[in-house]
């Protein structure tokens, strides 16, 4: 082998700001994403304004708001994340991470019961109970469940992420001075907080 | 490899300034919720969605680390988020016209 191909072998090529604008031409496809049903959304409610503030009275504003304070509180779980890892804090970064997957979950755990507590009064998607309602509070609910449930997969979509980033910060393949991938499972999960700060007051506050 | 290290350091900020936009974050929440109780008519909708616009603006600039990146980087990302408003500000006024007439 050659000095030059030496050199070549032992330069490992690396571009941080490449790799972070990636995972942002990523998220500006999730925006596009939810961004139409927002629209449809924003459709549907001028067409039935009376209807979508009625639909609204059942869904639990309790609950709603709990589950907010969740993802927010998880999103500065994760941002410490990276600030430990930048300071060297190996354990506390993993530590931060963990919570933040717990907090996560915690917000699926809700989500559950919310939707279980739905299912009992016998409103979900194709219900007789539901077909029996007017219009738009049909096309409310249906929004509802798309929406929120579409949200609730990217959930679980981070909470895998998020622990295949804590095993990779366990293993030292993200550490203090690469950890490009860390602050892209954290650009993605902070998208998942900034949609449901819209989804909340949409459908939670219509009073 | 001595200019990405530079960059990095730019990029760490304190855990003070990330506990302090979430306590910013919490608050507008409560402030949300309780504003929601209050009839403005048409403006209620307006409230709740400058008050989410507020939250995002905090989210994307202090924990998407935005404010540390270059100018042509939050450009790229302006740009998106801009045009992102433009076809809902179309869209929509688009249908009420059709509506309405």
């Amino acid at each position: 082998m050659s000095s030059q191909e030496q050199a070549a072998a032992a330069h490992v090529h690396r571009d941080d700001v490449g790799a972070r604008m990636g995972m942002w031409l990523f998220l500006f496809t999730e925006l596009i994403l939810f961004g139409g049903m927002f629209i449809l959304y924003s459709v549907y409610r001028y067409m039935h304004p009376d209807s979508f503030h009625l639909a609204a009275k059942e869904l639990n504003t309790i609950v709603g708001t709990f589950n907010t304070a969740i993802l927010l509180t998880s999103s500065l779980t994760m941002v410490l994340a990276i600030t430990a890892i930048q300071r060297k804090q190996k354990a506390l970064s993993i530590f931060f991470q963990l919570i933040t997957i717990v907090l996560a979950l915690g917000f699926m755990v809700n989500k559950y019961f919310e939707w279980t507590a739905k299912f009992h009064h016998g409103i979900y998607p194709g219900s007789d109970t539901l077909l029996a309602k007017p219009t738009g509070e049909i096309l409310f609910f249906g929004l509802y469940y798309v929406m929120t449930g579409l949200h609730g997969l990217h959930v679980i979509i981070g909470v895998i992420l998020i622990g295949m980033m804590a095993r990779l910060t366990s293993k030292e393949i993200i550490n203090s001075n690469s950890y490009v991938k860390l602050e892209s499972a954290g650009l993605y999960w902070h998208l998942v907080d900034i949609i449901w700060i819209f989804l909340f007051p949409l459908f939670y506050l219509i009073t | 490899m001595e200019h990405n290290q530079e960059v990095h350091a730019e990029h760490s900020h304190g855990y003070g300034v990330y506990i302090l936009v979430w306590l910013a974050l919490m608050s507008l929440t409560g402030i949300t919720v309780a504003v929601a109780g209050i009839n403005f008519g048409g403006l209620t909708i307006a409230t709740a969605l400058i008050i989410a616009a507020i939250k995002s603006f905090l989210v994307l600039k202090i924990f998407m680390h935005l404010r540390s990146e270059s100018v042509t980087f939050r450009a790229f990302v302006g740009v998106a988020i801009l045009f992102l408003l433009i076809s809902f500000i179309l869209l929509f006024s688009d249908y009420s016209f059709i509506v309405r007439n």
